[in-house]
């Protein structure tokens, strides 16, 4: 053997940091058919180092050796930019602690023998597709109706003969920042999409490419948001109190000028 | 027999004359031919957007819920490209020689510098769609130097440049779906190959929802599905990126190329655990500002803020002065590696410190903020630690694989009517790749090759009418549906999850950053031992026909079982060190890669002789004509 790589890479025998034991209540629901209700499942031995979706994995491996089928939940990147993880956590999007997706979230967060209640994003807009899985290509869809420059590949000027303002560039990119995890739609009282929708637009409005299209782009999406049954916003501010990222409701204000400028 | 396909001419002008020698197909004929896209990110959304705009037939698929987050996503650090914006020396040429060079002379000449070529075009395209790259006060682009290079050639936005960049390519992607030129299909899996009188002519998918098997015709299938790196089942790759599409490819007859160049990326956050299930990268843009040490001696055990400079060790300024915290990544990891080996590690022996007090004592910590602000709040997220004040912990992780299948120069596999786009593909970084090149790749193959190269397929060959009804999809739809059924049957005691740790342990312990003859031969025992035991005693709950991501991961890890074999295949007979590869065998007295440019200048490309047999081992000798082939050197 190549001793000399050692036993890393996480094949490390053992924790580090303390472990507690927690109880967990998760939504299970077989299908979007089928009524959905909570299980109770009591796990031991969770390393406070670990994340919240280890510890879900280590829920799974338990299941499975007990010949139950496994939680189903949505996740990739486990590090807090590609948006697929969710979960609501004590009644929180993504959880207790600030501007964190629930893939960052760690264990040190929550204490010896607590109860966790975990369940899907709900929403109109966002069907159940099982257990703690929603389909939320609502988002998408509403990409589609205008959250783009329409330009196509080849022919376009040299980089540098487009000049962006730094102030509007780092503008733009704040609310480019979102990545589409539907926190602030799960958190919305109404189920309302206007954070999300709000970041785009602010993003191109923002921008020089963004300007030819920007009348067309805001109509089209705000008519998007309702036909796609998200509902509408009347200011709780719970959107931007749980995003991940930071997006904040000023790009709500924006999409509300650019809406009135567009009609006019 | 595996011919490259290179144009002849000078190497500048190959593209150029290649471009206008390529079949076209006129624009009211592209609509009778119709493409499948396997992957959206920055190769595959790219392509399909490229591909539908023409006016070709485009269906796509991906697995994850939404074709925005695929794994590019991730990409912290930048893009290059030789623009030559900050007038310091950059140029296409120096770009491709930078490429060929930081690959240790292990790629083709001619992708090459056909890349550094369309680099320029690249961020065009994307300023174009509204990437907001970051910006100087006079509202031009911003660069800066990453990893390797002596010229700032970097373009990006944040520390999340790979996510603006596929918004980017993802926006291009959404609206030809509105405009109905796009097929796409989210949560699907691809599981087979139709390969129809050794032509690829469509696909078998696997819905996740549902879990309909279905069959997918078309003129020409894009595999775009990125890399194995999960081979090592911890990495910093997103959990659901798999090898699966491109095996299954391989197994119809496509040649897989230099399956054991894996690249170990110098800085992630060490491992905290046996229960952790992947490793967070903390770009290479970092190490710009941060400095690379560890204790001068071993059993430290001041806090590293107590620790004077004086018995500190900059290890990577201390051996290569000219390049410092910026040699190449495959030099920094084992760098690291070989500090902690010595057993000066920090941390309980397998990390080094990375530290910024000098650059916020030179540029001030708001700027430091404004560089890596994200990156500092994810490690702080991660370790319950502030790197503001106290030095980052790192420890090199496997991060990309430059091996992947064989294409020639028109990104087509020895499987006509099989193209491999992006990492998927073994094409442009030989042994190693240099930071903030992969985006670049993704997008080039993308935006601006396959364009040109489907279309001299398409248009030089005659494509025979087949559908769905063919007996070579009726065959592979059930050899779908059998695998399923054995994996759901065997109701065996270990966990998938338990068997992808095994496995994974035996590809980094046996083949990861310092691989050995005796370590290889172990793993090419040991890695059939746990294939067996896997199909004899995994447990794979549910059905076949529902939401099922046990049954999802199971496919991916028999895959990797078959495929971390060929792996250490590779690894074993290539008897040099090069890039990523490092044998202990072949090294130079200062512990350097030493390759063997005599019997190992060429790609190793290899051929499917079935289920456990020693697969063939073809050679593509790489000639070249324009760069001198030296030892790379970073002092
Ligand atoms: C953390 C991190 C940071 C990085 N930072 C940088 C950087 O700063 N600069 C840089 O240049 N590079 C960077 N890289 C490398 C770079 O991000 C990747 O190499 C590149 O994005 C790969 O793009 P791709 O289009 O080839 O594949 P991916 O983006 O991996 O996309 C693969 C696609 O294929 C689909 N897919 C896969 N298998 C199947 C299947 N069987 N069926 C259906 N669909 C399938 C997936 O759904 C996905 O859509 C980074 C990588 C990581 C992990
Ligand atoms: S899994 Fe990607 S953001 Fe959480």
């Amino acid at each position: 053997m190549a001793t000399t790589n050692g036993s890393i890479n996480g094949h490390s025998d053992g924790h580090s940091g303390k472990t507690i034991a927690l109880h967990l209540q998760v939504w299970r629901q077989k299908n979007s058919t089928t009524k959905g209700h909570f299980e109770n499942y009591d796990l031991s031995g969770v390393s406070t180092e670990m994340s919240f979706l280890d510890m879900l994995d280590m829920l799974n491996e338990q299941l499975t050796h007990e010949g139950k089928e496994p939680v189903a939940f949505d996740h990739d990147c486990r590090e807090g930019i590609c948006g697929t993880c969710s979960l609501m956590i004590n009644g929180y999007a993504h959880g207790p602690d600030e501007h964190t997706t629930t893939c960052q979230t760690h264990i040190r967060s929550f204490s010896d023998g607590e109860t966790i209640v975990i369940e899907p994003w709900r929403a109109r807009a966002f069907p159940p597709i099982k257990d703690l899985v929603v389909d939320r290509t609502s988002f998408d869809l509403l990409i589609q109706a205008g959250g783009y420059v329409s330009v196509s590949t080849g022919g376009v000027p040299d980089g540098n003969a487009i000049a962006v303002a730094k102030e509007s560039s780092d503008k733009a990119m704040d609310a480019a920042a979102c990545i589409g995890c539907g926190a602030c739609v799960a958190a919305c009282p109404n189920a309302s999409a206007m954070l999300f929708a709000s970041a785009k637009i602010s993003h191109l409005a923002l921008l020089p490419q963004g300007q030819v299209e920007r009348k067309n782009r805001v109509a089209n999406m705000v008519r998007a948001m309702d036909e796609l049954g998200f509902g509408n916003c009347t200011n709780h501010g719970e959107c931007e109190a749980v995003c991940p990222k930071e997006i904040k409701m000023d790009n709500i204000a924006r999409m509300n000028r650019e809406y009135y400028f567009a009609a006019l | 027999m595996l011919d490259s396909k290179v144009p002849s001419g000078p190497l500048a002008e190959k593209w150029d004359k290649h471009k206008f020698e390529s079949k076209l197909v006129n624009p009211a004929n592209r609509r009778k031919f119709s493409v499948i896209v396997v992957g959206t990110g920055l190769a595959g959304a790219a392509a399909s957007a490229t591909l539908a705009e023409m006016g070709y037939n485009v269906k796509t698929f991906c697995f994850q819920d939404s074709p925005r987050r695929a794994h590019s996503i991730a990409a912290q650090g930048g893009i290059n490209a030789a623009k030559n914006y900050r007038n310091d020396g950059d140029s296409i040429y120096r770009l491709f020689y930078d490429t060929i060079k930081g690959g240790d002379y292990r790629a083709r000449e001619g992708n090459v510098h056909r890349l550094a070529q369309v680099s320029v075009n690249i961020i065009d395209q994307c300023v174009a769609q509204g990437v907001p790259f970051a910006r100087e006060y006079g509202g031009m682009l911003d660069n800066r130097s990453f990893g390797g290079a002596q010229v700032s050639r970097t373009f990006y936005a944040r520390g999340q440049t790979g996510q603006q960049l596929l918004l980017g390519a993802y926006s291009a992607l959404e609206r030809q779906i509105h405009l109905g030129t796009v097929e796409m299909h989210s949560r699907t899996e691809m599981l087979e190959l139709v390969v129809i009188n050794g032509t690829a002519r469509g696909i078998i998918t696997r819905d996740l929802v549902t879990g309909a098997v279905e069959r997918h015709v078309a003129d020409a299938v894009l595999l775009c599905t990125g890399g194995y790196g999960n081979v090592f089942f911890l990495s910093t790759n997103a959990q659901g990126s798999n090898v699966t599409a491109t095996w299954r490819a391989h197994r119809k007859g496509a040649f897989f190329a230099n399956p054991c160049y894996t690249q170990i990326h110098p800085t992630c956050i060490p491992v905290h655990g046996e229960d952790q299930s992947k490793l967070t990268l903390m770009s290479e843009s970092l190490r710009n500002d941060g400095r690379v040490w560890v204790p001068k001696s071993k059993g430290e055990t001041r806090r590293p803020e107590e620790i004077p400079e004086s018995d500190r060790d900059y290890f990577l300024e201390r051996k290569y002065p000219s390049f410092g915290n910026l040699v190449p990544r495959d030099v920094a990891s084992r760098n690291a590696k070989a500090v902690c080996d010595e057993g000066r590690g920090v941390s309980g022996g397998m990390a080094v410190y990375m530290d910024f007090a000098d650059a916020i004592k030179r540029v001030g910590e708001h700027t430091i903020r404004d560089r890596y602000g994200n990156l500092f709040d994810m490690y702080a997220k991660i370790t319950a630690e502030n790197p503001y004040e106290t030095p980052m912990k790192i420890y090199p992780a496997v991060h990309y694989t430059m091996g992947g299948l064989w294409v020639d120069y028109n990104l087509m596999s020895n499987v006509p009517g099989l193209f491999v786009l992006g990492e998927a593909n073994f094409s442009d970084h030989g042994a190693n790749r240099l930071g903030a090149s992969a985006l670049m790749q993704g997008l080039a193959d993308g935006y601006f090759v396959i364009p040109y190269t489907l279309g001299n397929y398409f248009g030089s060959t005659k494509s025979e009418p087949v559908t769905t009804d063919h007996d070579a999809f009726k065959e592979a739809e059930a050899a779908v549906n059998e695998r399923t059924n054995k994996l759901l049957s065997i109701k065996g005691n270990r966990t998938v999850l338990s068997f992808h740790k095994e496995l994974g342990k035996v590809m980094w312990d046996d083949c990861g950053m310092a691989r050995n003859k005796e370590g290889l031969n172990n793993a090419l025992k040991r890695i059939p031992e746990i294939r067996e035991e896997f199909w004899q005693n995994v447990a794979v709950t549910g059905s076949g026909d529902d939401f099922n991501q046990t049954l999802e991961r199971a496919g991916r890890v028999a895959d990797f079982l078959e495929f971390g074999e060929m792996f250490a295949h590779d690894a074993l007979l290539r008897e040099e060190s090069c890039g990523g590869h490092f044998r202990e065998e072949h090294q130079t007295e200062e512990n350097e890669a030493k390759r063997d440019d005599d019997n190992f200048a060429h790609v190793a490309a290899y051929e499917f002789n079935g289920y456990g047999k020693t697969p063939t081992r073809h050679v593509e000798q790489l000639v070249f004509e324009n760069v001198k082939l030296t030892q790379r050197s970073y002092k």
